[in-house]
């Protein structure tokens, strides 16, 4: 985006060395990654291979042990999810965390109702949903009141996701957003995510699934036991290499590249 | 509005377009009075009735009563006035047991509950002991009352104990605690209301006093129309300002049936029902009632803590990442539980004239979920209104009266009551089984 144009060549968060132990068990070690504006960064790797702790890390869930994270250039300390929301950074977790009796709107205002009288002001935050749907082009809901329980699973998704954007923040961390969708549901929380991309925020997004992260990611990370093990632009890696980092670490092909993930820019 | 710009429009082809109807409450969709009334047969084909089996169950009851009563007295003036006294009691209790059946707890004391408040009042306006003035009389009880909840609430919340044992205890030891209290003062377990003093008399006119009829017609017509006027400025505002509103109809069918209720029941009371002598007018019972209802009507559906008590029967976890602090909310919540019961307990004292040992609580708190359940309010939690309440108390209250007027024996009361609340259960799990399996849809 314009803003962070003067800024282009530092991402948006910057973790650099982070560990974390829990008790013998070193669950990260030293991990640099960069979250670009502007970018999707899809991370993989197997179950295991520390990509959730990563990302409470991020999310202020976890402490990191060692490491220095940067926010906009800035050293930072994120000790709580308080601290991270106070960034601009949103998790959308693999639950969603909805709550099913309540409607679109409350669920996108939990925790930050707004008030008029003391009472709630059920039409504003009705037409700030409502703003923020839109401007997400998520269309396919009947009426924005109706309880989230009665919604499909893009829909929920999509849901989580406008609840987590609407808060202005910078970063949106997704943990496995088309787990367990249908393909037109996908196809839908995918458009999402590129258009999340478009708004010029940053996207770190978990998968497994391989076919979407060549859909929409701008960048790859791997991670393997613990470890970053390769960071590069999509372009950089094919299928055959993508699996093999998240199997053993390294890709033995050396196709098109060195194995150490710095592919050529050709 | 969500739908005025959309380039693409995917179609969610998992939702079966019936199936989403459905869920969607009819006001939401409806454009005019003629589609919201065919969305809501749509949704009572589906099993998603809202308040209708028990405004059923109520015309239902007054059918059968009215048909086998001795001379149809059930629906007679008179009657019905009581029966609204006695309901009033259940209807209370039922909305102080609905704050914790939101959490998806339980709370079994409020029948206890209830009796320490009516005792701790009753004893003390007595004008041979402490004589105190009977609004400081009900503070205290309803103070004590808020305390227990406190005390039952912290335990449950601070140490994660579970609410059906912490209650269950609760409640051997309110029971306990109030026959101690009864026993105080020269009245052998009988403290009375029945007195020539002022001051104790008007405790006893809780339920007994009765409104001046012309007042009654005044005071009904005053609450009416600025009921209908705040319903009708905020659904035009919401209308004019392209928000999700009900059709027009929709919300002077509303205001009509809030006029056409208010009159019937103003109009009941104002004849004449004494046998000898002149007895007319709206019991202070009813407003007062109406008044807790409507207080507890804001709080859970229009402020911060109501929508966090709801959030929390829905899902703990969205809640506590919401930064909702659980505790606290659940704490209050047994607290309000217990206050409410204590009025309860106060209308129940001012109904038998004194307390007693005779005093039930073990049952009245069964009667009291019993109407929270049947009027629609969910055990699991997330689903329920105070409305519920008030429509199962009169069900409760309803069986209650009838049987009684059939002078049929205690054990077959208990026995249809039970039933009555079997069958409620029942639909709860099922609908919400039908709810959770509509859904599997979804993923």
């Amino acid at each position: 985006m314009a803003k962070d144009s003067p800024l282009a060549a530092e991402p948006l968060l910057k973790l650099r060395g982070i560990e974390k132990h829990f008790g013998p068990v070193q669950a990260l070690s030293k991990v640099d990654l960069d979250l670009p504006a502007g970018q999707i960064t899809a991370l993989c790797g197997d179950n295991g291979a520390g990509k959730s702790v990563l990302t409470k890390c991020i999310a202020g869930i976890y402490e990191v042990d060692h490491g220095e994270i940067f926010w906009e250039g800035h050293p930072v300390h994120i000790h709580s999810p308080r601290d991270a929301a106070k960034l601009g950074i949103e998790t959308v977790y693999q639950d969603l965390a909805l709550a099913d009796n309540l409607d679109i709107v409350q669920n996108m205002f939990l925790g930050r109702e707004r008030l008029r009288n003391g009472l709630l002001n059920e039409d504003d935050m009705e037409r700030g949903a409502s703003q923020t749907l839109a401007s997400l082009r998520v269309t396919t809901v009947r009426s924005i009141r109706q309880p989230v329980g009665s919604l499909s699973g893009g829909q929920r998704q999509s849901v989580a996701v406008a609840k987590a954007v609407m808060w202005n923040s910078k970063l949106v961390l997704l943990d496995e957003p088309t787990a367990a969708l249908g393909v037109v549901q996908t196809k839908m929380v995918l458009d999402l995510v590129r258009r999340l991309r478009d708004r010029g925020l940053a996207v770190m997004m978990i998968s497994h699934n391989l076919n979407d992260v060549f859909e929409v990611a701008d960048r790859i990370a791997v991670m393997y036991l613990g470890r970053l093990v390769v960071q590069d632009r999509t372009a950089a890696f094919d299928r055959q290499s993508a699996v093999e980092y998240m199997t053993t670490g390294v890709a033995h092909r050396a196709q098109g590249g060195n194995g150490e993930g710095k592919h050529g820019s050709s | 509005m969500a739908r005025a710009e959309a380039p693409e429009v995917l179609p969610d082809p998992t939702a079966a377009p019936e199936a989403a109807a459905v869920a969607v409450p009819p006001e939401l969709v409806a454009q005019s009075l003629g589609e919201w009334f065919r969305a809501w047969a749509a949704r009572l084909r589906a099993g998603q009735s809202g308040v209708l089996p028990v405004v059923l169950g109520l015309v239902l009851i007054s059918i059968v009563f009215t048909a086998i009563s001795p001379n149809h007295l059930f629906l007679a003036a008179g009657n019905l006035v009581n029966l609204f006294q006695q309901s009033a009691v259940f209807m209370v209790l039922a909305m102080a047991e609905i704050f914790v059946l939101l959490l998806g707890e339980i709370d079994l004391s409020v029948g206890f509950t209830a009796g320490v408040g009516g005792v701790i009042a009753v004893q003390l306006v007595e004008p041979v002991t402490t004589k105190w003035p009977w609004w400081a009389a009900i503070v205290a009880a309803l103070l004590a009352c808020g305390l227990i909840g406190a005390l039952q609430g912290s335990l449950i919340t601070r140490l994660r104990l579970s609410s059906l044992i912490v209650t269950l205890a609760g409640s051997l030891i309110l029971n306990g605690v109030m026959l101690i209290l009864l026993g105080l003062g020269p009245f052998s377990g009988y403290p009375s209301l029945l007195s020539h003093d002022a001051n104790v008399q008007t405790l006893y006119k809780l339920m007994w006093g009765t409104i001046n009829p012309v007042v009654s017609w005044i005071g009904m017509g005053v609450v009416v129309v600025a009921i209908a006027s705040l319903l009708w400025l905020s659904d035009s505002r919401r209308r004019r300002s392209g928000l999700v509103a009900p059709p027009v109809g929709l919300t002077l069918l509303k205001i009509a049936l809030i006029a056409v209720v208010s009159i019937v029941v103003v109009a009941i009371c104002n004849i004449n029902r004494a046998n000898l002598g002149t007895l007319e007018g709206v019991p202070w019972v009813i407003p007062i009632v109406l008044g807790v209802f409507g207080v507890w009507m804001v709080l859970v559906q229009r402020t911060q803590f109501g929508r966090y008590v709801y959030a929390i029967g829905g899902n703990p976890e969205a809640a506590r990442r919401a930064g909702v602090n659980l505790a606290t909310i659940r704490t209050w919540c047994f607290v309000l539980c217990a206050f409410t019961a204590g009025i309860g307990g106060l209308l129940y004292a001012s109904y038998l004239g004194g307390m007693s040992n005779n005093f039930n609580g073990g049952q009245l708190v069964l009667y009291a979920i019993a109407a929270a359940v049947i009027g629609g309010t969910s055990l699991f939690g997330g689903r329920g209104k105070m409305l519920h309440g008030i429509l199962g108390g009169l069900v409760i209250g309803g069986i209650y009266n009838g049987m009684y007027l059939l002078a049929i024996d205690v054990q077959w009361q208990f026995i249809v009551t039970g039933f009555v609340l079997l069958v409620a259960v029942t639909i709860d799990a099922l609908s919400r089984r039908s709810a959770t399996s509509g859904s599997a849809a979804r993923v």
